[in-house]
């Protein structure tokens, strides 16, 4: 009998552009709790859609072993018949839907194509039980919180019988008892005889909870390691294999004047006008410095930008002054005209127009800059948007590739370029780096050097801590809706971060 | 920021040199393969000619029923004109059908009931589209209703008004003058025959000089474009094969032109229409309007987030359909000398599937002005070749729903492979 109950053996899987995964293999002992640690982009994601049958048979190189057996995933439910079930960051309930119907979705226990509900129920609640959980079967998911829908999602993959639970970043949005409560979960049912596979950055939690560690950078395997062999310094150093230094070229930054003022910023849920989901926010942004964001997933970093850049749709009250005049947070025209950028989160969905060209996005947001009684000026067009695929190195063939066949590096630079071309005065970054490649990556800090040393107020929103210590300037700390802490680089550490991001008190507002 | 113009010259040198490597079979090749929507669906309307062509014994082909074809087109092509501005900005119009009915109506009352001039006839019929505009802007636009819907209900509110105005029966007969956009020609001084290899051709000289300019104009504006897409080191074509292609092109447009300039010369409505398609392909491509309505189709959360004023839009795009669907129902009641409660009836369809035919995605974000008009050509060949073989109508409506089905499948099935 193998004692491996799933091998990936030397798998390969390329996108245009980035190699996303190279030679990666990956053994899996029958009832561990096995981590994958890397930085983002470093792949882990990836395998395991390759793992889940997201990326079909044929669309990567390598093999898959399950239980002793190759196997070929051509989609998930493929994946999900020999045992393996994944839960994603983003979890995939349906809202509207009740818990007994989310658990059951795809699976419903029927006959003929009559859902058998009593027997849903009974089952449910035996299902909600096993992970902790009193709740009603009939309650809507959409009003539960966060790390309820996440043993909903544990509950979703026990009720399929898994033998492989693989769990992207779950404790990402959970608060301290949530994320105990999930662990000791994990814990349980490893005793029962599931194997799980844990992607986490929070190295406390991986090292608490796992038998093994697997450590991937830049699309390969780094090694094997059971944890004991470990500790964090040495999985740090593993993740990275590069000095700190290196990653984050240090600018030569110079506060200057206060470019933007916020006041008593307040912005209430789209849904439930009574909920705050920001609470009187106060605090500056100046010119030649990068103001970091820091926060857990939730915590409102997103919709405090967003509403001050009138694209955010819940009611918002409080002031935001450019240059000591007040600035009218209707619509993102005028905010743009008054030198405010806001590069968005998920560029796919709010970034780009996937159908257009290179030169189209790059100057989407400054039309009226290049056209005369409404008629853009081709000539001008081309010769900007030229000039910005030349200074950010943008690797195309000609301006006129559509933004679709870019990699995320170079799409993001044209987002970039976008916002560039709008000359801000102050540019709001909301994760910057996400998704893309070290050497992109390392573009755009460059890039965001050279503009503070222009004098350019840039605040910079990212989850990811090392990038938060080795950009900003001065970082503030947004917990549930509130400024919990606002640390200077040279005082700042990932502890205090933590410390302040979970709800620790700090220093009060500013 | 700032390159000088040396490092763009040099890009430019090397995608030339890299161009010229390539050899003539493969540019053609990818030409046909980055642009095979609109081949295929120039190659599907020549098919379907010559279809029917075979099918009528010649009677399709003749000048004198290409003529009125391209007059029985027109009114179809303007809706679909602005059905394309809608459809890539992500909505849909129903109602455009009776709103031709209702907008024909009123200028057929006008005419006949208060013996109104003709500009006053047609400025007011215009405003009446514009207003008609305005109240499907304010409810889509600013009132978050969709556009199915706000024009599903306009759909049986227009037919009420067409029937409360006509009062059931038929309003005619309209002015000359009015009559005229929809069944004369441009004024001719003379009319004279050509004896070319024993072929009569007669010719309408003012139609004739009319086609004759356009042609020099495109070829002009033609070569124009390549020598600037050529400065800025754009893929182009190689000389001989732009030549050829210009070739090709000037000679479709004046054999579509020399069949009305033989007949009885072009007929106003055709020149209205032409005068729609270019107005309307250059907002389309060099406007900021233009640009705007692609990228709210295309992404509708970016455009937000890069400034663009979403509701603004959506109401000019609404304002801009309720015109045209009045211009259209101008040239069709003047075509028709009459206004009826029945106009209008299903041309909502026609001009849907035109746009859908022509390119034009029903997810929003793609589609071309010029594709529509063919995609209208297509429509109502197959109405006239139809008609002309004494079809049934009950297969015509088969027909014409098959042949719809058949082209969007196409277009799916070729998109994915590019």
């Amino acid at each position: 009998m193998n004692e491996y109950i799933l091998e990936m053996i030397n798998v390969t899987k390329e996108f245009p552009g980035v190699k996303a995964l190279e030679n990666v293999s990956f053994k899996l002992k029958k009832g561990t709790i096995h981590s994958l640690c890397g930085e983002n982009g470093a792949g882990k994601s990836t395998l395991m859609k390759v793992l889940s049958g997201v990326y079909p048979n044929g669309t990567f190189q390598g093999e898959i072993i399950v239980k002793s057996k190759a196997e070929k995933f051509n989609n998930i439910k493929d994946s999900e018949k020999v045992g393996i079930s994944i839960i994603y960051q983003e979890l995939a309930l349906v809202k509207q839907m009740n818990v007994c119907e989310n658990i059951f979705l795809g699976n419903e226990i029927n006959k003929i194509g009559v859902i058998n509900l009593d027997k849903a129920f009974l089952e449910t609640e035996k299902l909600l039980k096993e992970v902790g959980l009193n709740i009603n079967p009939a309650t809507k998911v959409g009003y539960l919180g966060i790390g309820q829908q996440q043993l909903i999602e544990i509950a979703k993959a026990i009720s399929k019988d898994t033998d492989i639970l693989i769990l992207d970043e779950p404790t990402a949005a959970l608060n301290e008892a949530e994320t105990d409560n999930l662990l000791n979960l994990l814990i349980k049912l490893k005793d029962q005889g599931v194997t799980l596979i844990y992607i986490s950055h929070k190295l406390n939690e991986v090292f608490r909870i796992s038998d093994y560690i697997t450590i991937l950078r830049d699309g390969k395997t780094v090694g094997t390691y059971e944890r004991d062999q470990l500790n964090e310094d040495k999985v740090i150093s593993l993740m990275v294999g590069r000095e700190l230094t290196q990653r984050f070229p240090k600018g030569n930054h110079k506060a200057k004047n206060v470019v933007m003022e916020v006041k008593n910023w307040t912005v209430f849920d789209r849904e439930l006008p009574d909920k705050k989901v920001l609470d009187n926010i106060n605090f500056t942004a100046r010119g030649g410095e990068i103001l970091g964001i820091a926060g857990l997933m939730g915590a409102g970093r997103t919709e405090l930008f967003t509403s001050i850049f009138g694209a955010y749709e819940g009611k918002k009250q409080g002031e935001v002054f450019i240059n000591g005049k007040r600035l009218n947070c209707k619509n993102p025209k005028e905010c743009i005209k008054r030198g405010l950028s806001y590069l968005s989160e998920d560029r796919k969905r709010y970034g780009l127009v996937l159908m257009m060209d290179i030169c189209n996005n790059i100057t989407m947001a400054s039309l009226d800059s290049i056209s005369k009684f409404k008629v853009i000026d081709n000539n001008l067009e081309v010769i900007k948007s030229n000039e910005y695929v030349n200074d950010l190195r943008i690797k195309t063939p000609s301006i006129e590739q559509l933004t679709k066949n870019l990699s995320g590096g170079n799409q993001q630079k044209v987002v970039l370029a976008k916002w560039l071309m709008a000359k801000p005065k102050v540019l709001v970054l909301d994760e910057p780096t996400r998704g893309i490649d070290v050497g992109a990556k390392f573009e755009i800090y460059n890039l965001m050097n050279k503009l503070v040393e222009d004098g350019v107020s840039i605040i910079m929103i990212s989850s990811e801590l090392p990038e938060i210590l080795g950009m900003s300037d001065r970082i503030l700390v947004i917990h549930e809706g509130k400024i919990t802490g606002n640390i200077m680089r040279n005082e700042a550490s990932q502890e205090k971060i933590l410390y302040y991001a979970t709800g620790g008190n700090g220093n009060g507002n500013r | 920021m700032g390159i000088d113009n040396k490092d763009i010259s040099v890009v430019a040198d090397q995608n030339i040199k890299a161009l010229n490597k390539k050899s003539m079979i493969e540019i053609i090749k990818n030409s046909f393969r980055y642009n095979i929507k609109q081949y295929t669906m120039a190659i599907a309307l020549l098919s379907i000619w010559v279809i029917l062509t075979i099918l009528t014994d010649g009677t399709f082909i003749t000048s004198r029923n290409l003529s009125v074809l391209f007059m029985q087109t027109c009114y179809i092509a303007i809706l679909s004109v602005g059905i394309v501005f809608v459809m890539v900005a992500g909505h849909i119009d129903l109602s455009v059908g009776r709103l031709l009915g209702f907008t024909g109506a009123i200028a057929g009352a006008l005419q006949v009931n208060y013996s109104l001039g003709t500009v006053p006839t047609i400025i007011i019929t215009l405003i009446a589209g514009a207003i008609v505009g305005v109240w499907h802007g304010f409810w889509i636009a600013y009132r978050g209703v969709p556009a199915f819907i706000v024009t599903l209900a306009s759909m049986l509110m227009f037919q009420g008004f067409s029937l409360g105005i006509t009062g059931g029966s038929s309003l005619s007969p309209m002015n000359a003058s009015f009559k005229a956009i929809g069944q004369n020609y441009i004024p001719k001084f003379n009319k004279f025959n050509i004896n070319f290899l024993n072929f009569e051709f007669s010719v309408n000289d003012t139609s004739a000089i009319f086609a004759f300019i356009f042609v020099v104009v495109f070829i002009a504006l033609d070569l124009r474009k390549r020598k600037i897409r050529k400065k800025y080191g754009f893929e182009v074509l190689p000389k001989r094969l732009q030549l050829f292609k210009i070739a090709l092109m000037s000679m479709l447009i004046s054999s579509g032109f020399s069949i009305m300039v033989n007949y009885q010369g072009i007929p106003y409505s055709v020149l209205v229409l032409l005068g729609i398609v270019l107005l309307y392909s250059f907002i389309a491509n060099k406007t900021t309007i233009g640009r705007y309505v692609y990228a709210i189709g295309g992404n509708k959360e970016a455009a937000k987030l890069s400034g663009i004023n979403i509701k603004r839009i959506t109401m000019l795009i609404f304002i801009n359909m309720g015109v045209l669907a009045a211009i259209a129902s101008i040239v069709f009641s003047a075509r028709s000398n009459s206004a009826t409660s029945k106009a209008g009836e299903m041309f909502e369809l026609d001009a849907i599937a035109a746009a859908v035919i022509g390119g034009t995605s029903t997810m929003g974000g793609e589609g071309t002005i010029i594709g529509a008009v063919i995609g209208a050509l297509v429509m109502s060949s197959l109405d006239n070749g139809m008609s002309l073989m004494n079809v049934n109508s009950m297969y015509q409506l088969i027909v014409k729903g098959l042949i719809l089905l058949l082209a969007v499948a196409i277009d799916i099935a070729t998109r994915k492979k590019v």
